[in-house]
């Protein structure tokens, strides 16, 4: 046997259960868009595009969307910012850098269900931490039931999705920011630049790549946030936490309208692609070399 | 100098605002119900374990422990055969068959697996496979195939490529070059991968939710979430859960840091 045709043995065991339990799955998704399945009945109609049309009219499905971009663009700059501030200091090393990227990172390993367990006390409005500093504080007109109001549950979420996931954002700027030659942050400061132009001219061009990449897995990460929307409010209240992956859930879990879940599934990969999509092609195109 | 103490002190708020919540979990889930609507926020008054011996007693939480044992050691180690032969696979085959593979996989790094809720429902429903913890491993290792395919063809790509043929010119076959060889030498890799993969499927409550449903087929996170149904307020007992959730996961982090490190910077880099 030739060494090219025994190599397809390797690959055929995983892509027979890829092709059965992914790429089939994701396309008969795709089929039942187009039929008006309650999942329970064995017989269904092909209704052409009526999911997709009964989706733009669908308040529920509009505020998810609307959610979600919300509930995304809270998470991206929160994460970002916050997690890169904290690796400029702990790139540079020194006593407990360790430490505290260690400490940083525990978060990210717990569950989901675990973090939206552990905010969902905090935001207690008579038990939880979050109004208790508050009074003690003497600051009881900020108190709020958090994840009970309208206006602020969509951020108490962020809140909670954002600081059990900085710890490997921290980790991905650390090493982007080690990847950076120190020689030539060192040319820039004898060059007489100050601390900002040094930051400015050298040391953000070339973490460029790292910031890419940190702003497109939390993009990502935040359109896959079922299991802590789902534990912590499960788009409550009034469905100003539902974003799409809990509105696909409810619409065939609990209302059995599988063939309008099934669009919202197709527009929610059509989504993510787009978002993918555009963030590769504006943040890598001004990809630096050194 | 401004800025450095600006710095530090960014870091201790931000240590507190990571570490205080922790200590909330353990702390809380030591008071017996009377005490914690007494004083929420203080600290225990003894160390009481009376919440984790109310849950052992009162659920199979033994079984469900073993039970995401099972799954998540049983969905692990079949990924890292699987991809590690698809990955092996493309770096030994010529250009064009190794690329086309690689894009088939790639392209599945573009479907978030909540697209898949539906069909996998009804797909594993229609062969049996629902209420069966084999069926759930099956379905993890699927969804999990393009990423652990991508990571490991990038750590084999960094293998010297003399070590392969060498290995091949004296006459062993691919099989046994795989498992003597490029698994030995890609330990590290293997590790990382697996400290990363694993905390996706011991975490993971979507696919258990819409897969078991058995009282005594549940894995950790959705007999969580069942209990949150049970004791509604009841912080302790609710934290006592989370305790015995976490623990193995954090301890595994606390003596191979190193691999949870490097596997999570390697999965993000498939972004």
């Amino acid at each position: 046997m030739k060494p090219g045709k025994k190599l397809l043995l390797f690959f055929l065991p995983g892509i027979a259960l890829y092709l059965a339990l992914f790429v089939y799955p994701t396309l008969t998704g795709i089929y039942y868009s187009f039929t008006d399945w309650d999942g329970l009945s064995p017989s269904y109609r092909y209704v052409g595009l009526d999911n997709y049309a009964g989706l733009t009219e669908h308040i529920v499905f509009r505020k998810a969307v609307g959610n979600n971009l919300k509930f995304m663009l809270a998470v991206v700059i929160a994460q970002t910012a916050v997690s890169l501030v904290l690796a400029l200091q702990l790139a540079r090393g020194g006593k407990g850098a360790a430490a505290l990227r260690a400490l940083y990172f525990v978060p990210t390993i717990l569950s989901s269900v675990s973090v939206g367990f552990i905010w969902t006390f905090l935001y207690d409005p008579s038990l939880g931490a979050i109004n208790g500093l508050l009074n003690a504080a003497g600051l009881s007109h900020w108190t709020q039931n958090w994840l009970g109001n309208v206006r602020f549950a969509i951020f108490a979420v962020a809140a909670a999705q954002a600081w059990a996931h900085i710890g490997q954002m921290v980790i991905l700027f650390v090493a982007g920011l080690q990847a950076i030659p120190s020689e030539l942050v060192e040319a820039a400061k004898l060059d007489g630049g100050n601390r900002w132009q040094v930051f400015a001219r050298v040391t953000w061009p070339l973490l460029a790549p790292a910031a890419a990449l940190v702003v497109s897995y939390t993009t990502i990460q935040s359109f896959k946030a079922f299991d802590l929307v789902f534990t912590m409010t499960n788009g409550g209240p009034a469905y100003s936490t539902e974003i799409l992956s809990t509105f696909i859930y409810s619409a065939a879990f609990a209302n059995y309208t599988f063939g309008l879940a099934s669009a919202a599934s197709v527009f929610f990969l059509a989504l993510v692609s787009l978002i993918t999509f555009l963030q590769f092609r504006v943040l890598r195109a001004d990809r630096v070399s050194y | 100098m401004l800025l450095r103490w600006l710095g530090r002190l960014l870091h201790a708020a931000f240590a507190l605002i990571v570490a205080l919540p922790l200590l909330m979990i353990v702390f809380t889930s030591m008071k017996t119900t009377p005490e914690f609507y007494a004083h929420p926020l203080s600290l225990p008054s003894a160390w009481n374990f009376g919440r984790f011996r109310e849950l052992f007693t009162q659920h199979p939480l033994g079984q469900y422990f073993v039970n995401s044992v099972f799954v998540t050691a049983s969905s692990v180690l079949l990924e890292l055969l699987l991809a590690g032969m698809i990955a092996y696979g493309i770096i030994r085959s010529g250009r064009k068959l190794g690329a086309g593979i690689f894009a088939l996989f790639a392209l599945g790094l573009m479907v978030p697996s909540q697209v898949n809720m539906i069909p996998i429902y009804v797909f594993v429903r229609k062969l049996g496979l629902s209420d069966s913890l084999p069926g759930l491993v099956l379905v993890t290792v699927s969804m999990l195939l393009p990423l652990g395919v991508f990571m490991l063809t990038g750590f084999m790509r960094t293998l010297p490529k003399e070590l392969l043929e060498a290995g091949a010119i004296d006459g062993a076959g691919e099989w046994r070059l795989l498992i003597r060889v490029v698994f030995p030498l890609c330990a590290p890799y293997l590790a990382s991968t697996a400290a990363f993969l694993s905390v996706i499927v011991w975490n993971d409550l979507l696919f258990p939710m819409l897969l078991l449903g058995g009282k005594d087929k549940m894995t950790l996170p959705l007999a969580l979430l069942q209990f949150r149904g049970e004791y509604l307020t009841d912080y302790p007992t609710l934290m006592a859960g989370v305790v015995i959730s976490v623990l193995p996961v954090v301890v595994l982090f606390l003596f191979l840091q190193r691999y949870f490190i490097s596997g999570a910077l390697a999965g993000a880099l498939k972004g």
